[in-house]
């Protein structure tokens, strides 16, 4: 399939592509030590380009490009080269600095080193998402002030926030319960929150976050030595395999004897469980994020593996993510469609009809056991990833395939987020219940009002289908819930995204990502997948705060 | 009102008796309910639907109401309730969203008597009027509490939260008509039954969801709700806004609260997560519970009085399958086990100990503390209440005082406004800051600046000149033995005040200047003077009271004492005990510099060291040495500061000597350091001064104090509504918001109003006016008053 050009299978090409220059994880690493060796200080320039005074910045703008003319020998012969790193660094301001001004100066710096003969970078992707084309992303803005405020507090704008920037409510709530996971004070110190987060992202062969928590373990001062291998990372840490394992794909099968294991007086080394729901939340919290990441089909950042190349283009290459067009064909039965569904939307609020228990039992297991054909089982993962995960062969597997004892369904309310989970969590990491509350809030209220075409239409029905069915997936029901409703809503095509989307997200193509709401905008698919990754990220808390809780007792 | 008092007389011809029991359920349950005459519970969860009859000894199986060889969702309950008036009547809420009802006089197997299916979520609460047999209230989930009459197949009315999913709803007690719904996000409404367009009123009773509320069965006006938040309040509907009177703060969430019959200020509790006890709080002592039942393995579903007017059972429904009868007898009483003591250091040093009357008498033979121990007699001693039951605690509380003269922290204040911290040279610094110390009567801090400007100034061209410039400065004391010997007298006072900088005072004294004179010579002739020998003999004898743990360090300098010429101390032997500093480090400087070294001069703070400072001049003058030579000297002397108590001074030199020392020290103790000396400074309300600190400070958790809370938010003067965007104009009326009242001109930059009737203007303007003005210049006629 030539459209699925989703970020794993893009490293692969263009590491074979230029295997000397990126041969493996410890490359950007090692040109991150070429460049503090060079007159030119990356890291302290940078950081003052982010400063909240303008003043500051425009000075901090002046000395890089200085630095940059001087390392370019404008002024005397035979100086120094130009790092890798910073080329990187000045293509990656070029691409994703909200300020104009740093990205314009960015740009004519990297021409003028072109100028020079200077082989330069040049970034493989057109804009944040292979899915999504970039003229979708760069409005203006309220949106533009969230990216600028975050690129003034991280240092960067990842592919990340600048999707999620769609919905710019959930981006200011999802930075926020980031940096209090990352940053904040916590059990974990800073360079195990990342690996954590590493090791998460290895099930899901997500190329993209591994590298984007890679760097920010190595800033944390972490040991390069772990990236190659899990072999090399403490024992404590090795000891969340199993459990990394099965909130990624089967996270019912999560008991208290799990978390006895880690958490026990004989376990050794022994988690505290203030460490514990830290690195659960910090795993769960990357596995959705995973799903979200192939949902939206985000492109390596420019200055990831794969995400650039130094070989000038070639006539007939036009680099764009192939992927854009064949989505995009208007068809006339679309408006149909969504007529129908909002007839459907509003009927279904409306109706009275009343179903026996039986009945609506059978729904749920129906939904449940549904065979949606996941995608073609893909290629080996990269290298990279592969040295960071135990068991690979160990994937989502349905709830209860047909025919075989199921485990006991949850029932939803029983063990509810809002009853149990959040007081587990807020009792043993204090705010962290908090972020995490009002991430659910923000995207189970998330609502413009529209549906394709249409305006002033309340899609409430049609998000809760869509988080229950996920749920249910998970084998999570609510008593009060009709999933016949979720048959109704939910077309085939759209299971088949949020299947593959919330349990192999890996298999993710553009193919299914353009196949479901043919007529919606790119925003209202981003929104569904929001929706995707947060019940998915509950689904799995709620399993496994139940096994804490249980451990408690 | 007959049926009321048929149920008031009922306990009266029946009373009830039993013991603390329980039975194992089938299932977990998830909520219990009584019938009236107490004889009888009712047990519904996910898979149980039981009646129990409640005997002498035992819990006995009377009914199972869930039939059926397949039992449909409408079993799986959330909620029960038994009729208070008709005893055959029960109604359910089911987590599928629909209210059923029960009668258990139909002859059938099957009780189930109506069935509302008109909740599209699950119904979390169902509840019974008082005393009206048909009238029936649910609330839900999805936002909305129904009114259902029985005689009816469909809810007579339906009122609405405003899509809020509702937890609770309970019929008061004593307004017919008034019924009290609570909801997840944190909002209690007060509804009129027959009003069903719109709420009494509605206040925020919790941050979260609450979960529960419970009007007082005899006070009218008060409600109880619980909430996620891990609080109980308890709130006066009575007057007009809801007033809350009294909380509790407990352990974790509170899923229920129910008052305890005939005790108006009781009530019990259970939580939802975690915690599996039930507590009974007496809510005017709200900080620990008054009886605690902790039969429970699992979290606590369902608490319930067994009979209206009994104060003595308890009946209590768990996930861990388990129905207890609770006899209050049998509770744990925490306040028994509890010892009430309190401990508090004052800014001045003063120790505060409050502590059972008890234990203090029993321990008669203590003797009282030199100086400080003083005994106040308990200010507010609350009136013994007997309604209360609450045990009485008498306490003593003691007051250690640091005695008068060494209590006082002038010389902090002095020393913190004085010193100069940054603008100026760094030996200008230095000289400055001695002085002030010296001026303080702090000789051993004034002759550490000293030092440090010396160690740390650039290389002066040659040593005689530096030596000369020494002679100069007013360190150059010494002791007379009369000073020593008043001084040294108080010897427990010294040991007292051990942790504290203060003696520094006492010890060097300045005024003979013995070794002043001597100061050009070297330490030969000093060995032979005699006074200043004699000196050291008692310097020694302070310095092992002081310093017991140096002592032993200074076994590797000994030995080196040894190698000395041993005229300089021929006349005393113990002089050899005590390292003296100045020969050994002479010789030290000759070698390179080892650890031993180091720890010496450390030693040289102690209050020899005037001495020691004279005599080593020369060899620190050597050219070889660079000011980063001193740096683990100077480190070990901050921390030695700090450890003393005296963070100010290791704060100011670590401000002072910036680049030079900061890489020394490493990252968390100078924040530490910061932050104590912010707190002092602060206590002592020097605020310029903290806020100098603040910002001399490099490290940035201290600069990023500053930044906290600067946000003043404002109200625009016109419409009164909020400022939101940065400016002069208000978006909302066009005009412009902050008028000089004045001059009437739009105030950029300082804007100074007054707090009793909010006009203001330019500082300048504000000040002339009410110079000659008492009222405000706006003609509001309010008093203004500028300070």
């Amino acid at each position: 399939m030539a459209s699925s050009s989703a970020p794993g299978f893009a490293f692969q090409a263009n590491g074979s592509e230029n295997p000397s220059q990126a041969p493996d994880t410890g490359g950007s690493s090692r040109y991150r030590s070429d460049s503090e060796s060079e007159i030119y200080p990356t890291a302290k320039s940078l950081s003052r380009l982010c400063s909240r005074d303008r003043d500051e910045r425009a000075a901090a703008l002046e000395e890089l490009s200085q630095k940059v003319l001087v390392c370019l020998g404008l002024d005397r012969p035979g100086s120094a080269r130009l790092s890798k790193q910073t080329l990187l660094h000045l293509l990656r301001l070029s691409r994703s600095c909200p300020l104009q001004e740093v990205r314009m100066r960015a740009s004519e710096l990297l021409c003028t080193a072109q100028e020079e003969g200077i082989e330069v970078p040049r970034a493989l992707a057109s804009g944040p998402s292979a899915f999504i084309p970039a003229k979708e992303m760069f409005t203006e803005g309220p949106n533009q002030d969230m990216l600028i405020e975050s690129f003034l507090s991280l240092g960067r704008v990842d592919h990340l926030a600048m999707v999620m920037a769609l919905h710019p409510s959930y981006l200011s709530c999802f930075l926020r319960t980031q940096h209090a996971l990352f940053e904040l004070d916590g059990p974990l110190p800073r360079d195990w929150r990342h690996y954590i987060s590493i090791m998460a992202a290895a099930r899901h062969h997500c190329s993209y976050m591994v590298q984007q928590h890679s760097m920010a373990f190595l800033e944390a001062g972490g040991e390069e030595s772990w990236l190659s291998g899990l072999e090399h990372a403490p024992t404590k840490l090795r000891g969340l395999q199993t459990l990394n394992k099965l909130l990624a794909h089967r996270p019912w099968l999560i008991t208290q004897q799990h978390i006895q294991e880690l958490v026990c007086a004989g376990a050794e080394p022994r988690w505290s469980l203030a460490e514990l729901i830290h690195a659960v939340i910090l795993m769960a919290h990357t596995h959705s994020l995973c799903s979200f990441v192939w949902g939206c089909g985000l492109n390596p950042e420019p200055d990831h593996i794969g995400g650039h190349t130094f070989c000038p283009p070639s006539p007939s290459h036009i680099p764009h993510s192939p992927a854009h067009e064949d989505g995009r064909q208007e068809l006339a039965d679309g408006a149909v469609e969504v007529e129908v569904l909002m007839k459907r939307m509003v009927e279904l609020q409306q109706q009275e009809e009343e179903c026996t228990q039986e009945e609506m039992v059978t729904r749920f297991e129906r939904e449940r056991s549904e065979s949606i054909p996941t995608a073609v089982v893909r290629g080996a993962p990269p290298e990279l990833v592969l040295n960071l995960v135990e068991e690979p062969e160990f994937r989502y597997e349905d709830f209860a395939p047909r025919g075989e004892q199921s485990p006991p369904i949850m029932r939803a309310q029983d063990y509810s987020w809002e009853d149990h989970g959040f007081s587990l969590v807020q009792r043993l990491l204090p705010d962290m219940g908090q972020f995490l509350d009002e991430e659910f809030q923000v995207v189970s209220n998330l609502t413009y009002h529209r549906m394709a075409m249409h305006e002033g239409v309340d899609t409430y029905t049609l998000r809760k289908a869509l988080w229950n069915y996920i749920h249910c997936l998970y084998g999570i029901r609510y008593d009060d819930y009709d999933y016949g409703s979720v048959n109704v809503l939910l077309e085939r095509s759209l299971k088949v995204f949020v299947k593959t989307v919330a349990c192999h997200p890996e298999q993710t193509t553009a193919h299914i990502y353009h196949d479901f709401w043919r007529h919606f905008r790119h925003s209202e698919k981003v929104h569904a997948n929001l929706i995707v990754m947060e019940a998915r990220l509950q689904a799995a808390l709620l399993y496994t705060l139940r096994a804490i809780t249980y451990y408690m007792r | 009102m007959e049926k009321m008092s048929r149920v008031t007389t009922a306990l009266g011809s029946n009373s009830i008796t039993g013991r603390t029991m329980f039975c194992h359920l089938d299932a977990p349950a998830n909520a219990i309910s009584v019938c009236r005459d107490a004889t009888q519970v009712v047990v519904a969860g996910r898979n149980i639907f039981k009646i129990y009859a409640l005997e002498e000894e035992q819990f006995v199986e009377k009914l199972n109401l869930r039939v059926g060889r397949k039992p449909s969702l409408n079993f799986s309950c959330a909620d029960v309730m038994w009729h208070q008036m008709e005893e055959n009547l029960l109604a359910t809420a089911a987590t599928n969203g629909a209210v059923v009802t029960w009668n258990l006089g139909k002859p059938s197997r099957n009780k189930q008597d109506q069935l509302f299916t008109e909740h599209k979520r699950t119904v979390n609460k169902v509840c019974f009027h008082p005393t009206e047999v048909y009238m029936l209230l649910s609330g839900s989930q999805d936002g909305f509490m129904k009114c259902f009459d029985l005689r009816k197949k469909e809810s007579v009315s339906t009122f609405s939260g405003q899509s809020e999913s509702v937890r609770d709803v309970q019929f008061s007690m004593k307004d017919y008509f008034t019924f009290a719904a609570s909801f997840e996000n944190g909002n209690v409404q007060l509804w009129d039954i027959r009003r069903p367009d719109r709420y009494e009123r509605m206040f925020t009773a919790h941050t979260g969801p609450v979960f529960c509320c419970d009007w007082h069965p005899d006070d009218r006006g008060w409600l109880a709700t619980g909430g996620r938040d891990k609080m109980v309040k308890v709130w006066d509907m009575t007057t007009n806004r809801a007033k809350e009177i009294y909380c509790v703060q407990t352990i974790a969430s509170v899923a229920r609260v129910k008052w305890r019959p005939e005790r108006k200020f009781h009530l019990a509790t259970c939580s939802m997560m975690v915690d599996h006890n039930i507590y009974v709080w007496d809510i005017r002592r709200p900080f620990i519970p008054f009886a605690t039942f902790e039969e429970h393995k699992d979290v606590t579903t369902g608490i319930v009085w067994r009979h209206q007017h009994d104060p003595h059972y308890l009946l209590s429904g768990s996930k861990d399958s388990t129905l207890y009868q609770h006899m209050f007898k049998d509770a744990t009483r925490p306040v028994d086990k509890a010892n009430p003591e309190g401990l508090c250091f004052g800014l001045m040093g003063d120790l505060a100990f409050a502590v059972n009357e008890s234990l203090i008498s029993s321990d008669a033979s203590r003797k009282p503390y030199p100086g400080g121990d003083r005994r106040y007699p308990f200010f507010s001693f609350k009136k013994a209440n007997p309604t209360e039951q609450f045990a009485h605690v008498s306490s003593t509380l003691s007051v250690f005082e640091t005695d008068l003269d060494s209590n006082c922290m002038d010389w902090f204040v002095k020393t913190a406004q004085l010193y100069l911290l940054s603008g100026k040279p760094f030996t200008e610094l230095c000289d400055h800051n001695a002085k002030v110390a010296q001026e303080l009567k702090r000789p051993q801090v004034s002759t550490t600046w000293t030092m440090l400007r010396i160690m740390f100034s650039e290389p002066a061209p040659g040593p005689n000149q530096n030596l000369s410039k020494l002679g100069s400065l007013p360190l150059m004391n010494s002791f007379s033995m009369k000073d020593l010997g008043s001084v040294m007298g108080p010897e427990g006072r010294l040991e007292r005040h051990k942790g504290e900088s203060r003696q520094d005072n006492i010890h060097l004294e300045p005024g003979n200047s013995h070794i002043s004179n001597n100061n050009e010579e070297n330490e030969e002739t000093e060995g032979s003077d005699g006074p200043t020998e004699y000196m050291f003999g008692d310097a020694e004898l302070d310095d092992d009271d002081l310093y017991p743990m140096e002592h032993e360090n200074q076994a590797v300098p000994e030995e080196q004492v040894y190698t000395l010429p041993p005229e300089a101390f021929q006349l005393r032997h113990e002089i050899i005990d005590n390292p003296s500093a100045p020969e050994h480090l002479q010789q030290d400087k000759a070698d390179s510099p080892h650890v031993s070294g180091n720890e010496a001069e450390v030693t040289c703070l102690t209050p020899i060291e005037t001495v020691s400072l004279i005599s080593i001049s020369q060899p620190l003058y050597s050219p070889h040495l660079h000011g980063s030579f001193f740096c683990p000297i100077v480190r070990e002397m901050l921390s030695h500061y700090a450890e003393q108590g005296d963070v100010q001074m290791a704060v100011s030199v670590l401000i002072v000597l910036g680049e030079r020392i900061r890489k020394e020290i490493d990252d968390l103790t100078q924040e530490h350091w910061y932050m104590s000396y912010i707190d002092l400074l602060q206590r002592f309300e020097l605020w310029n001064v903290s806020n100098e600190v603040i910002k001399l400070s490099t490290c940035s958790a201290i600069t990023c104090l500053n930044q906290t809370s600067t946000t003043l938010h404002i109200n625009c003067s016109n419409c009164k509504r909020p400022m939101s965007n940065k400016g002069w104009i208000c978006d909302r009326c066009r005009q412009c918001a902050s008028a000089c009242a004045v001059c009437h001109h739009v105030v950029k930059g300082l804007f100074v109003w007054c707090q009793g009737c909010s006009h203001g203007g330019h500082l300048e303007h504000i000040m002339n006016w009410l110079k000659n003005n008492s009222h405000c210049p706006a003609g509001c006629g309010h008093m203004c008053e500028y300070t």
